[in-house]
């Protein structure tokens, strides 16, 4: 066998020649087999035989007299002992609170921001609208437009934009009406068509495929008069019907494939005959596909209307009316659980409405510090609502939990937030603010995800009939309006207290003093 | 002597306690309240778990050492109470 010598590389020459070497090595052959060790009783010492009992019994017992021996297994037993007890006293295994949400509710709720998506222009405009792609969420589409009353337009870009929520650097497209968008909707059974309504009362229709013009324009002459709030797209066998509203007292129904006209128009009288001097101007629609013949307007009086599109007579389409808000209604969300209520924002507080009854809200936010300008269900927690208001906060009540305060605050931006949209997963809310700004907020998880218990408890809530619904709002009362009352009765009472004592107090001291004079005089 | 027989008392009047087994350092078994294959058994099997866990805790950090063990099994809990020159093994069942 050839051992190869190693060489020292210092200085290595290298030879042409085949190398050798002098001598060899090797070992001498070791046979290996594998085998397990059965070590069943080890560590016996040598002159112990393991089999010969005496031998063993008498190594044991010459342990046992071992004064170590004796020491360390006292010891040994009171550790032992103790952990006896531990076991017997509790089942230190046992599985407790085996709820899954025990994380959940542990942590407090929270938010953060993901992106914002800014105005490019110059000149900022508020974001009026936002509206998530049908598929997925992953685009962001958002109406600009100032809605000051007579602000030069010349200088005003007219643009709106769709954003790619992973990009905020730049749009992804740009939408160029012929005046700036108010409000804009993706069409829910096509994703690719948007529907927007514009300051000028017009309604434009996109195919994002067709690039940024709008592919078709309705006439100045045929739509509103005024800037148009909100459109909606509605089921239809086509998917091509939505509608919109304005503040110039008119809902139209349109058919996108021919927007010269509008298909169908109610006027929002409420005197039913259809006097546009007399209506009320409209800023909010809602409409659920699952209710295809319903829908409800809010308007800038405060009213909520419920109409129905299928009645006989213009007269009968208007069915009957919610009052409660003392200001422009600008938010108007079914329950996507109990479609039976809906909620409304404005003015200064958001109230949850039960469809039948008509006097009053069945729950109501307390008055808040700032206006209130959007509010939206969440899509997988039936009890949770958010708020958008003009001190730039975004507020997440949650019914079940806290009735008087939201669950949780996040101040987006130092400007107004304008509008609030909530992604189908309920995980990601996009706010536009007055600056121009859309911030995407994600949520945690506590509050996105449905709870056990949920569904039951709202339901003992909403299913609220008439005489409930009077004490329950005489007990929220209390709760929200009247805890200060509450409160004050507490001060008050403890105020008296104080008082009190501090008169028995003087009593007393006043008391013990004749004593003291007595007693000097006692000494004189 | 008689302290030992009395903690071995003790610990066997626990309830819930199913053997006990006084081993020394080489795993030989000294004095156990269980048949004799069952405590050799255990002594030896135990031996080594307790050799492999000290090392564990050593290795991990040279100023610890292993106080306790305990193996929590599906019938029940086998304790472990090492020492310089002995170890005691107690079978437990809680049974609550």
């Amino acid at each position: 066998m050839l051992a190869v010598h190693k060489q020292s590389t210092r200085g290595c020459c290298s030879t042409l020649s085949t190398m050798g070497s002098h001598g060899l090595v090797n070992t001498e052959r070791f046979e290996t087999e594998s085998s397990g060790v059965n070590h069943t009783e080890g560590g016996w010492p040598k002159d112990v035989d393991p089999n010969e009992m005496e031998q063993t019994i008498r190594f044991r017992k010459k342990v046992e007299k071992d004064e170590g021996f004796m020491n360390s297994i006292p010891q040994l037993g009171n550790i032992m002992v103790h952990c006896i007890q531990q076991n017997n006293a509790l089942d230190i295994y046992q599985e407790y609170c085996t709820e899954e949400d025990d994380g959940d509710s542990a942590e407090p709720p929270s938010a953060k921001t993901i992106n914002v998506f800014r105005d490019p222009n110059e000149v900022k405009r508020t974001v009026t609208c936002l509206s998530w792609h049908p598929d997925g969420g992953k685009k962001l589409a958002g109406a600009y437009s100032s809605l000051h009353f007579q602000t030069s337009h010349t200088s005003l870009c007219q643009d709106s934009y769709i954003w790619d929520i992973e990009n905020p650097n730049r749009p992804e497209l740009t939408l160029k009406p012929v005046s700036p968008l108010v409000c804009i909707e993706y069409n829910p059974k096509d994703p690719h068509t948007l529907v927007g309504g514009t300051y000028s009362g017009q309604i434009a229709y996109w195919d994002t495929r067709r690039g940024s013009q709008p592919v078709e324009l309705s006439s100045v002459e045929h739509s509103h008069r005024d800037p148009v709030y909100k459109i909606i797209w509605l089921q239809s066998k086509t998917g091509t019907d939505a509608f919109s509203a304005s503040t110039d007292g008119q809902v139209l129904w349109w058919d996108v494939r021919k927007l010269s006209e509008p298909t169908e128009r109610l006027v929002l009288d409420p005197g039913r005959e259809g006097n546009l001097e007399r209506a009320l101007g409209a800023i909010c629609l809602e409409y659920e596909p699952t209710m295809p013949t319903k829908f409800m307007v809010g308007t800038e009086q405060g009213v909520v209307l419920s109409c129905n599109r299928k009645a006989k007579t213009p007269a009968e389409k208007l069915v009957c009316t919610y009052e409660g808000h003392h200001g422009p209604v600008h938010a108007l969300h079914r329950n996507p659980f109990f479609p039976k209520n809906f909620l409304t924002a404005g003015d200064w507080a958001a109230r949850i409405w039960s469809e039948d009854i008509r006097d009053s809200a069945i729950m109501w936010t307390r008055y808040q510090m700032s206006y209130l300008t959007d509010a939206c269900w969440s899509p997988v927690r039936p009890s949770v609502f958010f708020t958008a208001k003009m001190d730039g906060v975004l507020d997440v009540w949650d019914i079940l939990f806290k009735q008087n305060d939201p669950t949780l605050s996040v101040k987006v931006c130092d400007e107004p937030l304008y509008c609030l949209r909530v992604q189908d997963s309920g995980r990601l809310v996009a706010c536009g603010s007055q600056g121009g700004s859309a911030t995407l907020l994600e949520f945690c998880s506590g509050l996105s995800t449905l709870q056990k218990n949920d569904k039951t408890l709202l339901a003992a809530v909403s299913s609220a009939d008439r005489k409930d619904v009077l004490s329950f709002n005489f007990y929220l009362n209390l709760v929200s309006d009247g805890l200060d009352a509450y409160n004050v009765q507490q001060l008050m009472t403890r105020a008296e207290d104080d008082f009190y004592s501090v008169v028995e107090a003087e009593l007393r001291r006043r008391d013990e003093q004749p004593q003291v004079t007595e007693h000097i005089k006692g000494l004189e | 002597m008689a302290e030992v027989e009395e903690t071995l008392k003790r610990i066997q009047s626990q309830k819930g306690v199913q053997g006990v087994v006084i081993a020394n350092s080489e795993g030989i078994p000294i004095k156990s309240t269980l048949d004799n294959s069952s405590t050799v058994q255990y002594a030896g099997l135990i031996h080594q778990l307790l050799l492999k866990a000290r090392s564990t805790v050593r290795d991990i950090d040279p100023q610890n050492d292993l106080t306790f063990l305990r193996v929590r099994s599906k019938k029940n809990e086998i304790m472990i109470a090492p020492d310089k020159d002995y170890f005691l093994i107690v079978i437990q069942n809680p049974s609550d």
